[in-house]
């Protein structure tokens, strides 16, 4: 196969508007050349032809939860959702994180709260959602009742020309992927050629953010032995309730706001992790929105996306975008 | 056949290795006259919630859960256990490295889980 550079690959745009993350994915040469023999080859592996898309990454609405620090419920899920059906463009898919329920020893709780989260979510007009689950959904039962209601916890499909990821990093006893599923994964990659776009998305981050606060993934490492072939890799995780970038290697790793409650920066904060404080006043603070900016195709040594991270409130939206979903949909 | 000579070697071999692991610091062997600190696993909590060490004296825990499985995790200091639903796990441990960690429970126990964790201070 030819050689080409990542350059030429995959260029992301993204549209500054409201929950979690707003993905949009072009080929940046896709008509001939170099780029085209590899979308050429990519198609062969993914069965699509790579066309423009964009996608949304949601996380931990904790359906379920009530009590400090937050007392809104699903309020702001159900805000999120609003403003995703606000968005000027639909997007193709949307990516949740985990932590869709909060837990419960109750079964039939349980299955209430995924039941409610199953009927928020479809109000979004989005023709595809997919998830992987949080602790909160799947630690208890090792994903028992998770995959009776959404499914495998863990699975890839391809989409537009990108190889998608899901990974579970929850259901086995410890923070850990697992023996299985690293085979899994392996093979799940061998198809693809060295530039193939793959986005990777899991509940906890692969990597030590903050141990203490059981923010890693024991083998994390491992998958990323798997992934570092690749020259075009993003992982999309939740979690840790806040934005967060962290570059390894080639591979960059973007965690999400929560739809529930904060937490504070990892760095900055000593011993215990505790949720940011509510705020009454600013009920959405902290929450859920995050608009992503795509600078062009990647160059080497740069993120194939950036992100720019907006609160769960109009009043918050900065640019163009943000500007144009206020006025369309003002929430606040 | 091997030789008599060949199978003492790798008689003595192998009493190397394991007089060697029964040596060593860390790892789960008997040592009766160790110093054992009692610590006690109980959604949501550990008790005591600190403890204090000294940098490279070895003390064994016996990490007891009086309810469902836990974990005790502190990489610094190599902490990797699980202690199963009213079991006892014990541990040999060393410590090499002076400070104060936050040891957690990373098998998850429901929901308060997150906040889980004790103080465990080594001095020098």
């Amino acid at each position: 196969m030819k050689q080409t550079d990542r350059r030429s690959f995959l260029k992301i745009a993204g549209t500054s508007l409201g929950i979690g993350v707003l993905y949009s994915a072009y080929p940046a040469a896709a008509r001939g050349g170099e780029a085209g023999h590899l979308f050429s080859e990519l198609g062969k592996s993914t069965g699509e032809k790579v066309t423009p898309f964009s996608f949304l990454q949601l996380s931990d609405a904790h359906v379920g939860f009530n009590g400090p620090p937050d007392p809104l419920g699903t309020k702001a899920f159900e805000r999120a959702v609003d403003m995703v059906n606000a968005l000027p463009r639909r997007p193709d898919l949307v990516l949740f994180t985990g932590d869709l329920t909060h837990d419960t020893e109750d079964r039939n709780v349980h299955v209430q709260r995924m039941k409610q989260f199953q009927e928020i979510s479809r109000r979004m007009n989005v023709p595809m959602i997919r998830h992987v689950p949080g602790e909160h959904d799947a630690g208890l039962d090792s994903g028992g009742l998770y995959r009776e209601v959404f499914g495998e916890t863990f699975y890839s499909f391809d989409h537009r020309g990108v190889h998608f990821v899901a990974l579970d990093n929850v259901t086995r006893p410890k923070p850990e992927v697992g023996a299985e599923q690293l085979a899994w994964l392996k093979k799940d990659l061998a198809r693809f050629p060295k530039a193939a776009p793959i986005v990777v998305f899991t509940h906890r981050p692969l990597f030590d953010l903050r141990p203490d606060w059981e923010w890693f993934t024991s083998d994390g490492d491992e998958v990323m032995n798997l992934l570092s072939p690749y020259d075009n890799v993003t992982v999309l995780y939740g979690h840790i309730h806040r934005d967060d970038e962290h570059q390894i290697g080639a591979v960059h790793h973007y965690g999400a706001r929560s739809l529930i409650f904060g937490f504070p920066d990892p760095s900055g904060a000593a011993g215990p992790r505790k949720a940011v404080p509510f705020d009454k006043d600013h009920p959405f603070k902290n929450l859920g929105i995050r608009t992503v900016s795509f600078n062009g195709a990647p160059r080497p040594g740069t993120a194939p996306l950036s992100i720019e991270d907006v609160e769960l409130t109009a009043r918050e939206f900065r640019g163009i975008n943000g500007v144009q979903q206020f006025l369309r949909n003002p929430l606040v | 056949m091997l030789s008599m000579k060949v199978r003492l070697r790798v008689f003595a071999a192998v009493l190397c290795v394991c007089l060697g692991i029964l040596l060593s610091g860390t790892g789960r062997v008997r040592a009766d006259n160790l110093p054992v600190i009692e610590i006690t696993a109980k959604r949501f909590a550990f008790s005591p919630d600190k403890i204090i060490l000294k940098k490279g004296q070895t003390v064994k825990l016996r990490l007891h859960s009086e309810d469902v499985t836990h974990g005790f995790f502190l990489r610094p200091l190599k902490l990797d256990e699980e202690i199963p639903a009213g079991q006892t796990t014990e541990v040999i441990v060393t410590p090499q490295q002076a400070g104060t960690f936050t040891t957690i429970c990373d098998h998850f126990c429901g929901a308060n889980h997150g906040n889980m964790n004790m103080t465990i201070v080594v001095e020098e």
